[in-house]
This record gives structure tokens, sequence and C-alpha cells, in this order.
């Protein structure tokens, strides 16, 4: 036990020696937590769009001005020719065209329905699509008022209408960096705390410093508890600072118990420093463990739930995203800081972690021993 | 008691293909400086790395201080130091934490074996609170003896200790090791230096994994079968193409300024068949041969034995 306890203070002292660690355990993480949730947002502004009006008519400039002033457009162009808007597109100048036929409030007046055509640049999916759904809910709210106007009240409703009437549970406004910040925390403490363990350890081997620790009477179990614990430390304290930030900054305070947050953190620690603990048993140096950690954190944060939602995947690769510790505890970091959830809610996402974890270290244990 | 014994080890890498160490079978006596010469990639380091139990041998048995290496690897962890060829203590932690690190994992502190690292170590204390990273070559050197010393090990490998050092440093660290001696610490040391063989009390010859011959410095140069010439002349290269020509020649080589010879025949006819040969300023010196030429000898000797093997 004697020697673990000089093993950490060494450990310790080499950190604190590292010039960039104070760097990547506080600045890193108040950048990231500021700029990727106001930059990489889903409110999308400045849509731009073309309109082609063959009509000229009261509808289509109230149409037309109800959509420029809703905020989330930019005027592209106004224009009479549809090969005009076509070249837009083709330019990358408009990302919506929207075209009303000739004869539009003429029609509609008379036959009491009109069509108007909405064209979409797919380039960039998530702007396409959501740009044709604020579109599509400007027109059918203006649809409404029309009705409103013309159809002259006393007189019974001839056509029954559905009115729909939505709330958001849990996050009334429905703000992306109230579901984005606690995710983001869990990819800051799987890189800083998680993968720097890694890169410690075959730093050793590298250095040929385990060679020297290798012939000390120092046990194995207190090698690897001597690298692990400062680890557990650090995450402990970039995850702290984390929760903190994110309260001074976004005003997000968590609803449930912040020891659940805290236990079902040092779960995922377990696992992801195994994780990092069987990658360093397969490396024999940093540029090694370095791209095989490259490409599991593409996979990770691509496929984790951080920016898209799982149920939304094909069924295999939610089986996929299963086994990555990290897809749990975005899941708990958000079931329990915005919803509140408790220790019972989660309890299948400690014991999904904690075999996870089991697998992964009982696999880099038993490698370690075979390789030395 | 024998410090260090191997019987028939043999240890290969990759999967049996690569053979490093072939059925080597050695002693090293208690108090004893043990010098283990060879060219890069003989199986030097294979040797000590097997001794120290961080490898484990294919075949054979091996002791370290009585113990096995197989069986009693923790207890030989505890009596041996090992310095490995390439400096490997911690660069980002200062001279003494490095120091302080190595004396508490062996349940030690600097104070109690204090004596045994004094000498080297007050050459690097004025440094005592740089970073390792940061010292030359020598002193780096100065530092993994004293952390390899500072448990008071029975046993220390030093595997190539002086490679990349200046000729002074060497010397001051050879003196270093005959104080150690002094003390009862038996120590295995490797070296590509030849000149360095002289102060061991015994080499071993080593080469392709083979110990060729263990002997003191001496006895391994009296063994020296036929007497060795230095020659020179006009035109060095010319000599040397003649000679290796020459029918009585068994193996000529450049050494120095010189030619080193060794022959069937004896000087008389030597120097008719140069004077034909059309060579002046010819110098014929019989000369004492040194490990070095020992060495060369057993390598050629490898060569051709290894060439009529194949030839079967």
């Amino acid at each position: 036990m004697r020697a673990l306890r000089f093993l950490m203070q060494k450990e310790f002292r080499q950190m604190f020696r590292d010039k960039g660690f104070t760097g990547r355990l506080f600045i890193a993480p108040a950048i990231q937590l500021i700029l990727l949730p106001m930059a990489a947002n889903y409110t999308i502004k400045n849509i731009n769009i073309a309109i082609v009006d063959h009509d000229h008519s009261t509808v289509s400039q109230q149409l037309s001005n109800k959509i420029l002033s809703s905020g989330y457009f930019k005027l592209a162009d106004y224009t009479d020719f549809n090969s005009k808007a076509g070249a837009l597109i083709e330019n990358d100048k408009a990302d919506l065209v929207l075209e009303f036929p000739s004869g539009f409030e003429k029609n509609m007046i008379r036959e009491n329905n009109q069509k108007i055509a909405i064209q979409v640049n797919a380039i960039n999916g998530v702007k396409a699509s959501i740009g044709f759904g604020y579109l599509s809910g400007i027109i059918a709210d203006y649809n409404n008022n029309l009705r409103l106007q013309w159809i002259q009240p006393g007189r019974t409703n001839t056509m029954p209408t559905i009115d729909v009437v939505s709330s958001y549970w849990y996050n009334p406004s429905l703000t992306y960096y109230i579901y984005m910040v606690p995710a983001i925390l869990v990819s800051l403490i799987t890189g800083i705390a998680g993968l720097s363990a890694a890169f410690n350890i075959v730093k050793e081997k590298e250095m040929g410093t385990i060679e020297q620790i290798n012939v000390t009477p120092i046990k194995k179990y207190e090698f690897i508890l001597g690298k692990l614990i400062p680890f557990l430390a650090v995450g402990t304290v970039v995850f702290s600072f984390g929760l903190l930030f994110s309260w001074v900054i976004y005003g997000i305070k968590p609803l449930g118990n912040i020891a659940v947050l805290y236990l079902f953190m040092y779960v995922f620690l377990f696992a992801i420093l195994g994780f990092g603990l069987l990658i360093s048993t397969y490396s024999q140096t940093q540029q090694q463990a370095n791209s095989i950690m490259f490409l599991f954190m593409m996979v990770f944060n691509m496929m984790s739930g951080l920016y898209t939602p799982i149920d939304s995947m094909p069924g295999w690769a939610q089986v996929i995203t299963h086994l990555f510790p990290i897809s749990y505890f975005i899941d708990v970091m958000r079931m329990v800081v915005i919803k509140g959830s408790g220790i019972h809610d989660i309890r299948m996402h400690i014991l999904f972690v904690f075999l996870i974890g089991l697998v992964l270290n009982t696999w880099a244990v038993l490698n370690y021993r075979k390789t030395t | 008691m024998n410090a260090i014994t191997l019987n028939n080890i043999t240890k290969t890498y990759n999967k049996g293909t690569v053979l490093a160490v072939d059925d080597v079978s050695l002693t090293v006596e208690k108090g004893e400086i043990f010098g283990l010469i060879g060219p890069d990639g003989a199986g030097k380091s294979t040797i000590f790395r097997l001794l120290t139990t961080l490898l484990l041998p294919d075949k054979g048995t091996a002791t370290v201080g009585g113990l096995d290496v197989v069986k009693d690897f923790k207890a030989i962890r505890g009596i041996v130091g090992y310095m490995p060829g390439k400096f490997s203590l911690y660069q980002d932690l200062t001279v003494e934490e490095n120091l302080d690190f190595f004396a508490t994992v062996f349940k030690t502190t600097i104070e109690e074996n204090y004596h045994l690292i004094k000498d080297i170590y007050v050459q690097i204390e004025p440094f005592k609170d740089r970073r390792a990273g940061k010292l030359s070559g020598g002193m780096k050197q100065k530092l993994a003896l004293c952390c390899a010393l500072i448990h008071k090990p029975e046993v220390l490998f030093l595997d190539e200790p002086t490679t990349g050092v200046d000729v002074v440093s060497r010397r001051e660290f050879w003196e270093m090791l005959k104080r150690l001696k002094q003390q009862g610490i038996t120590i295995m040391v490797s070296t590509s230096y030849m000149d360095e063989a002289t102060m061991c009390d015994r080499i071993g010859l080593i080469l392709n994994g083979k110990v060729l011959s263990v002997a003191s410095p001496e006895a391994t140069i009296k063994a020296y079968p036929e007497q060795l010439y230095g020659v020179k002349a006009n035109s060095i290269y010319h000599l040397l193409l003649d000679l290796r020509k020459y029918e009585g020649t068994i193996n000529c080589y450049t050494f120095g300024e010189y030619l080193h010879l060794s022959i069937t025949t004896n000087e008389e006819q030597v120097r008719k068949y140069l004077q034909e040969k059309g060579h002046t300023d010819v110098e014929f010196k019989a000369i004492e041969p040194t490990v070095e030429d020992c060495f060369i000898r057993l390598l050629k000797h490898e060569d051709e034995q290894g060439n009529s093997n194949k030839d079967k």
C-alpha cells in the first residue's frame, strides 16, 4: 500500500509538471462548453429563400412578407423566372425556392383550393428539412388566418378541424443547450480522464520506464491502481468543474440528485478507464494509441446519441451503441439533469455500464499479463 | 556460491523464428565483475532481460543469487539492480525525485544506503533539482546507476552503461564499478567496446546468441593460438589486398594504422613476398593480441564454421 501511495504521488507530480495539463483540465472544457452548444445549434436561422412570384397578387405579397418577417429566412431573390431560381439553388445561394403559380389568388378565391411549389436544396440535409418545416408551418398558419377571414362568423363551421396544442415536457422552450451541455460534458470526461490514462501508460512503455518498474517489487495491481486512481481524481475535478460551469453560464442546475450523477460518473470512469487500459496493452507507442483512440472517439461521438438520437438509428446501429458506455452516460445525464430521474430510474444503466467495465478491465488485465 | 548461473538457456523471439540466445551456459562468481562482450544484436540485452525476470527463457534454467529466475522472480526483483541500455528513468521528475521514488518502491530510503551511492551521487548532487531529461549523457548514466544501487542490490546488471558516454566519463564509470565490487556487489556488465573488456575480472565473448569463450581477459588473450604481427607499408590498401592473397595468411585485417596479421609461415617469407609485390617502407613487428583480436579470430572461425555447415 505504501508503494501505491508513492506511485500516486509520482503520478500527480508528473501531471502538474506537464505544462499543457492544467490547460487541458480547465481551459479546454470551458472552451468546448461555451463554443459547442452555441455554435452547434439546430435552431437554424438565415435560411436563404428565393421567391418566384408569377402572380403578383395581395395574397402572394402577404405570404411572402409573413415568411420573411419570421426571422428564419433571408431573401435570396424575388423573381418572375423559374430558371433564375433554379440557378440560385445550383450556385448554393438559395436553400429553398417558393413558387406562386400565376392566378394564385384568383384560383384560391374561386375554387377554394390552390397549390404552391416548394423546392428544397438538400445538399445540407438538416438545413433543408428544418427550413422546409418552418416554411410549412408559416404557410399553414397563414392558411388558417385566411380561413378565419373568409368564413363568415355565425355560420356553423362546415369543416371540422383538429387544433393541435403542443407542449414540450422537461424543456418547455426546447432550448438546445439544455440537452446538449450535459451530453458534451460526457464527451469531455471521456477524452480527458479516460483516454489520458491510456496515453499515460503507453508513455511509460515508450520511454522504457515500465522496464525499470517491472524489475522492482511493485505489484502489477499496485501499478495499475497507481495509474487509475489519479485519473479518477482528474475525472471528478473535470466533472465538477463542468457542472459548475454549465450552471454559471447556462443556468443548468441538475433537477435530480447530484450524488446520483457522481455515482454514475464513477461507474462510467471504471468502464472508460478499463477501455483506456485495454488500448494501452495493445499499443507500443503513443502514436499507435492515438490512432486507435481517434478511430474510437469518432465513432463514440457520432453514435452515442450526442448529436443524433439513437432511436432514429437502424436496428444494428442501436445494438452497437448499447455497447458504448458513453451512450449510457449521455442518457443518464439528460435524465438526471433535465428530468430529475433518481437512482431507481437509472439502475439498468448502472448495471450495464458496470458489466461493460468489468469485461473491459478483465480483458485488459489478462492481456497485460500476457505481454509482460 | 555462484551469484549467477545459466544452464543451457535458449530464447527465441517471434514464435521461434528469431534465435536470440542459443544454448548459453555460464556462471558468475560472487563479487566478480563479469563482462559480456559482443557486437550489437549478439544477444547481450536478452540475457540481461532473462536474468532480471523481464523475459521467460524457452529452454534451460538460470539462477540469480541462488534464486530461480522463473519460480522466484519476485524475490529476485528485490535483490537485483538493473540499468537498461536505454535511459529509462522519469525524464519529467528531478534527479532527487527519481532517486527518492526508486528508494521508496524498494521500501528503503536514500539515507539508509547513501554510503553506496555517495561517490557517484556527489557528482550529480549540484543538479539534484534538475529534471532527469535535461541532464547530459554522462550525468544520466550516473543517476541511473544511483537508482539501480539505492536498494543495495546483491547483483547489479548494467546493460551497455557506457554507450554514448565520453572517454573521461567512461573511465570514471569503471572506477566506480571497481569500488562497488569492493562492497561485495556482483556486477554483470555488457559492452560493445573491446577496450573495456580488460577492466572486467572475467569476460564472455558473445556472438549470434552463442557464448564463444569465457575466461579472464588475460587468459583470453593468452589463448590466442598464433603469433600476431603488426604490419605497415607505403600503401596500406594494397598491402591488405596482397596479404589476403598470400597463401600463408590465416587472418589479416586493419587495426588502427597497422594491419594485424597471423600466419602459418614466418616473418622472412612474408617480407620476401612483400618485396616481390613491390611494397616499400615495410614495417613488421610481433605484437601482443588484444581482446578485440581474440574476438575477430572467433568471429572468423564462426563464419567459416557457418559456411562449412551450409556446404554440408
